[in-house]
């Protein structure tokens, strides 16, 4: 089941870990896509922190880790394609993270609140 | 306190192409439209964008003796560029300066015969018809019922043709009135992309018809500022606020080439605008910084603000992004900054991002080869 972040994130629960990519409501915020950093795997962050850095056409603009955790996979293709952003964004992963806690996902927002946030 | 932002005349249609509005310079302009910034870029780079400049301002400079010799040699007292001597139907591009040598504003001015037409940056633009206003002489007449659209691009000048077929046989930056169906058009042969294309002036009660107009022919697609400014980046123009201000000179913009040799040192009317002294001083030995391109070797856009270093590690800045951003036609980030004149194109400098170095090549500018009719 998806769950969705304040940030326009959404979160997918496969085994004891998360994928994390953004939401086509967002990439259509930030407009094409052209550069994309990713974290290191096996990186340790808290919640919150700042781990990936998306560039725009228009800005450059951050996406944070919704947990904490240990990051287990990155998705490398985004270095060479980050207009899959763009075109797929629930198909365009950034990260994999293995919570710190179980359970952590049931704070987060389902479809239809997400669906009410971005009216 | 919020001001109330200026609408375009041609308001409506943006809405009606699905743009999405931001405010700029005091006005309600379009960024994008549906398609998104990278697309319109391309767009206009391999057939014809149309953008609302409406914004900017239109300003008629009438000689008060008739005489247009006396609104050229008055215009002069502000501009260091040569507005005597410009031909009948001609434009040329020229700088505002202030007593330090700095820029206020940069403008295109046209000589139509027994007047001349301004056309200055949106947010300079009160301004500017102040600073017009101390002129002796001269009549300052702001064009307040007249819209202006850029028509940018290889197709461009075939459908400008379709709807003004004399238009077609204009130069770059020629600038003539001519009728289109009973209204007439102020057009000259120029732009900000470094496509070949149109500036158009347009009275507002037909404005959205010529718009409309020009959109129906498949070609055109309306372009937003997103793309007009990724464009001009490419085509290595500057823009004001972010390449220049008032604490920049016209050396140090990259913008002698602005100052023809009648008002340089030794030249016919030789200064006489503000800020001559600096200005022609810094002409003769050259300037210690000036406007240079950038391209960063990895995908990371560096953008306005970002520090410049020589080195991969320690040492002073020796300058900062001035503009940049990602390059569509390019294919890859660019960025302009001013740096010694003495780098050369090449060489390695280091940007520094999110507290990396980053290495940075310095290049000649444009980053694409314009495509102006001359």
């Amino acid at each position: 089941m998806l769950k969705y972040t304040e940030d326009h994130e959404w979160l997918r629960a496969e085994g004891d870990e998360i994928i994390v990519g953004i939401t086509r409501h967002a990439s259509e915020q930030l407009g094409d896509v052209v550069f994309i950093e990713l974290p290191e795997e096996g990186r340790e962050v808290e919640a919150g922190e700042e781990i990936v850095v998306i560039e725009s056409v228009k800005a450059a603009s951050d996406i944070t880790a919704p947990v904490a955790g240990v990051i287990t996979a990155v998705n490398g293709d985004l270095a060479d394609n980050p207009g899959n952003v763009n075109e797929d964004p629930m198909a365009a992963w950034f990260f994999r993270i293995k919570p710190a806690e179980d359970g952590v996902l049931d704070g987060f927002m389902d479809e239809a609140a997400y669906n009410d946030l971005i009216g | 306190m919020t001001e109330e932002l200026r609408r375009t005349g041609l308001y409506g249609l943006h809405l009606e192409h699905g743009a999405r509005m931001v405010p700029f310079a005091g006005w309600e302009m379009p960024v994008q439209f549906k398609t998104g910034v990278m697309a319109e870029h391309l767009h206009t780079r391999a057939h014809a964008g149309l953008f609302d400049v409406s914004h900017m301002g239109q300003v008629l400079v009438h000689p008060r003796d008739g005489k247009p010799e006396t609104a050229a040699l008055a215009l002069e007292r502000l501009i260091p560029a040569a507005v005597l001597g410009l031909p009948e139907g001609r434009q040329r591009y020229g700088l505002f300066t202030n007593d330090q040598g700095g820029i206020l504003d940069d403008l295109m001015f046209a000589n139509r015969g027994d007047h001349y037409l301004l056309v200055v940056n949106a947010a300079c633009a009160e301004q500017d018809i102040a600073h017009l206003q101390t002129l002796e002489d001269v009549d300052i007449r702001p064009v307040t019922d007249r819209g202006l659209i850029a028509l940018q691009g290889p197709e461009a000048a075939d459908v400008l043709a379709r709807l003004v077929p004399a238009a077609a046989g204009m130069r770059f930056m020629d600038s003539r009135a001519f009728d289109w169906q009973g209204t007439e058009l102020w057009i000259s042969r120029s732009g900000y992309t470094g496509e070949d294309g149109f500036e158009i002036s347009v009275p507002d009660d037909r404005l959205t018809e010529f718009a409309r107009a020009l959109l129906a022919h498949p070609e055109v697609a309306p372009i937003g500022l997103g793309a007009r400014d990724s464009l001009r980046l490419e085509a290595g123009m500057p823009l004001y606020g972010h390449d220049m201000d008032e604490t920049v000179t016209p050396s140090e913009a990259g913008l002698a080439w602005s100052i023809q040799k009648t008002r340089r040192g030794g030249g016919e009317r030789e200064g006489g605008f503000p800020g001559a002294a600096r200005i022609l001083a810094e002409l003769e030995s050259g300037p210690a910084r000036t406007r240079r391109g950038l391209r960063p070797e990895s995908r990371a856009p560096i953008r306005e603000g970002v520090d410049i270093f020589a080195g991969e590690s320690g040492g002073d800045v020796i300058g900062t992004v001035s503009s940049g951003g990602f390059g569509p036609s390019v294919g890859g980030p660019i960025a302009m900054a001013r740096l010694d004149p003495d780098i050369p194109d090449g060489a390695t400098v280091y940007a520094e991002l999110r507290g990396k170095r980053m290495a940075v090549a310095v290049t000649a500018l444009p980053f694409v080869t314009p495509s102006y009719k001359r």
